[in-house]
């Protein structure tokens, strides 16, 4: 059983135009087993609080504070969070050329494990995994995201969640752009990570379409850099009839 | 980050970045006559970025007592390797030298080495050449030949330590194809000057490699004419520049034909405050040289402060009718983005750092053909790595 628990959480980043407050006091609580779509309008901060919770250096924390069974985050380095047992899918896949896709996840996997995957398991549970996600085999000598399309790579993305097995994983727009198989692959193989390790889920989402796939327990409605609204799922049927106007008039 | 990429240039030089070349780059002057070309200040067009001061010796219009100990691996039916007076050796070099450390290399080389392909001899297995100097001052001259339809693959490799000056000269017959890796692995203080000259024949195809990992100083210059239509050149280069270690890399591509292809391909990584790399790019593209096709691409990986990565393509285009002519050069630090990834996925940032490093040089070693020379490579490569580990705990 895993929390990560964001209180208060403030974030600025540089602009040209001088440093720009965009998160403005965000609060969420996530535990293992747990599915919180977080859904909200283009520009809301949305991929900035994923990237806050995952390290990136571009964002700054002004204050604020993210544990993860009560560790503080912030004080950890990037690749230490991932060792913690943080996950960011994230909205744009960042390519690295000439890395190759196997030796890729092997590294990660050993990384976060702390020791190599054992050979003859390790390529077994890859093939396994690239299958349930309809990816050619071929997908492992290529670079990383190198040429993938949209689809590849969100795919690439859940294929290294199920196999490096966090405990709180951060999905950012994993939906957008997937056309409706592509859409259920993904939902599936979601579902199967958490079905096997009972991870707990931030769903970010700019449509409810995903929500017909992936079951939220929760739902937080995301606007100018906070939560303006959360429910059960039954908010998620609201903003699909309703949109976010009602929030943004108001923000 | 800065990135040119020019799909189409002009007909001018006007796009050359830094100095504008006061003539085209056809006019230059080649001679076997040293006199040709006073001693170089470092403000020529062609040496304005070199190492002159640790190059001086090389300039010296007098012969040499060193020598380079050769050890060739087993040469096959077809294939002979011969020593020839410097005369003949000047009317056999398919281009007079281009500098002045070439010209006393010709000059002073105390007779040329020639390896020569038989006509329609195919070699499967690469012929090695391994040159090791045990220091001192050394002048060397060499030739390559293939004959009409034959097929080489040639290793050179430079290790220990010497003052170095060469003129190699390749020439390919009609149809030739040759595969030719030039390896620069001297020891630390070596210094090396060499310019390789090669001339294509019709359906003639040179693949030529060029690694430079070693030697305080070298400066290694590459021209390929096109002297038959269906020709096509490939140029590989891969340079990793520590700490003290200038390496430069000019190159110059003739089309003086229609119908010929050339690639040049250049990708440098430097690690440390005195690093320091030059790359020159010059693509002439004659009126006669209708349907050429050329691309040019360098790009440098400055992996810690200081280290400092020229980079200079040059387009002539004399002519409309062309297939295509572009070039591309961009230098830039580590990708941001690209570490956030790795690392977000556990592997820490040392660990991340080899691999984008690996990778940036991952398909141009690919390229290079030769399974031992490319896993030597690699291998080689990793060691790299480690010193840069030492240069960045030094930042
Ligand atoms: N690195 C950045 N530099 C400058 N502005 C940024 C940066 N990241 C995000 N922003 C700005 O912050 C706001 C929120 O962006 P983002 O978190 O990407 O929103 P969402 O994911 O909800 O669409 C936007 O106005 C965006 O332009
Ligand atoms: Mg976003």
């Amino acid at each position: 059983m895993s929390t990560l628990e964001i209180r208060n959480l403030h974030v600025t980043v540089e602009t040209p135009e001088g440093t720009k407050e965009i998160l403005k006091g965000v609060d969420l609580t996530i535990n293992s087993g747990e599915t919180h779509a977080i859904m909200g309008p283009n520009g809301s901060g949305k991929s900035t609080l994923a990237y806050s919770i995952a390290g990136h250096p571009k964002y700054e924390i002004t204050e604020g504070s993210v544990t993860l069974d009560g560790e503080d985050v912030l004080e950890m380095s990037v690749d230490e969070r991932a060792k913690a047992g943080l996950f960011l899918a994230m909205q744009y896949p960042v390519e690295v050329p000439g890395v190759s896709v196997s030796n890729f996840l092997r590294t990660a996997k050993t990384a976060i494990d702390g020791e190599a995957p054992k050979l003859r398991t390790w390529v077994k549970d890859v093939k396994g995994a690239m299958e349930n996600l309809r990816m050619d085999p071929a997908f492992g000598e290529r670079g990383v995201n190198e040429g993938f399309s949209g689809g590849e790579k969100k795919r690439h993305e859940i294929l290294q969640m199920e196999l490096l097995q966090p405990k709180i994983s951060i999905l950012d727009e994993t939906d957008s752009g997937l056309d409706v198989d592509a859409l259920r692959i993904v939902s599936e193989g979601v579902n199967r990570a958490k079905d096997n390790t009972g991870l707990g889920i931030m769903l970010i989402t700019h449509y409810t379409r995903i929500l017909n796939y992936i079951r939220p327990d929760y739902v937080h409605v995301f606007v100018n850099g906070r939560v303006a609204e959360e429910g059960g799922p039954e908010l998620a049927e609201r903003l699909e009839a309703e949109g976010y106007d009602r929030y943004l008039a108001s923000a | 980050m800065t990135v040119t990429d020019h799909t189409q240039a002009t007909a001018d030089a006007a796009h050359s970045h830094g100095i504008v070349p006061d003539s085209s780059r056809a006019d230059r002057v080649v001679s076997f006559d040293v006199d040709a070309f006073p001693v170089p200040t470092g403000r020529e067009e062609n040496w304005r970025f070199s190492a002159v001061r640790d190059l001086k010796p090389l300039f010296a219009d007098e012969p040499a007592d060193g020598h380079l100990e050769w050890s060739t691996s087993d040469l096959p039916a077809g294939v002979t390797l011969t020593e020839i007076p410097v005369d003949d050796a000047v009317v056999r070099t398919v281009r007079a030298p281009g500098d002045r450390a070439s010209a006393v290399a010709a000059k002073h080389s105390g007779g040329a080495m020639v390896l020569a392909i038989a006509p329609n001899t195919v070699v499967d297995e690469p012929i090695t050449i391994d040159l090791n100097g045990a220091g001192g001052d050394v002048r060397g001259h060499l030739l390559v030949e293939v004959g009409t339809s034959a097929e080489a693959t040639v290793v050179i490799t430079r290790t220990g330590t010497a003052r170095y000056s060469e003129l190699v000269s390749v020439d390919l017959c009609d149809n030739a194809g040759l595969n030719l890796v030039l390896q620069q692995q001297w020891d630390a203080d070596a210094i090396h000057a060499g310019e390789v000259v090669a001339r294509l024949g019709r359906d003639a195809r040179l693949r030529g490699t060029v690694v430079t990992l070693g030697g305080k100083v070298v400066r290694l210059n590459t021209s390929a004419a096109f002297a038959g239509e269906g020709a096509s050149v490939d140029l590989f280069g891969l340079y990793f520049a520590d700490s003290g270690q200038h390496q430069e890399h000019q190159l110059f591509v003739d089309h003086a034909v229609p119908k010929c292809t050339s690639r040049v391909t250049y990708k440098g990584a430097l690690a440390g405050a005195s690093a320091r790399s030059v790359w020159i790019g010059d693509v002439l593209i004659r009126a006669a040289a209708e349907g050429t096709d050329t691309y040019e691409l360098n790009r440098n990986l400055v992996l810690t402060d200081g280290a400092r990565a020229d980079s200079v393509p040059n387009l002539e285009i004399e002519t409309g009718e062309i297939e295509g002519a572009g070039h591309a050069s961009a230098t830039g630090r580590f990708d941001e983005e690209q570490m956030f990834y790795l690392r977000s996925r556990g592997i820490s940032e040392e660990q991340a750092r080899k691999l984008v490093v690996r990778g940036f040089f991952a398909d141009l070693i690919h390229e290079i053909g030769v399974p031992a020379v490319e896993a030597s490579l690699m291998k080689q490569i990793e060691l790299e790595l480690e010193h840069v580990e030492e240069e960045i705990e030094d930042e």
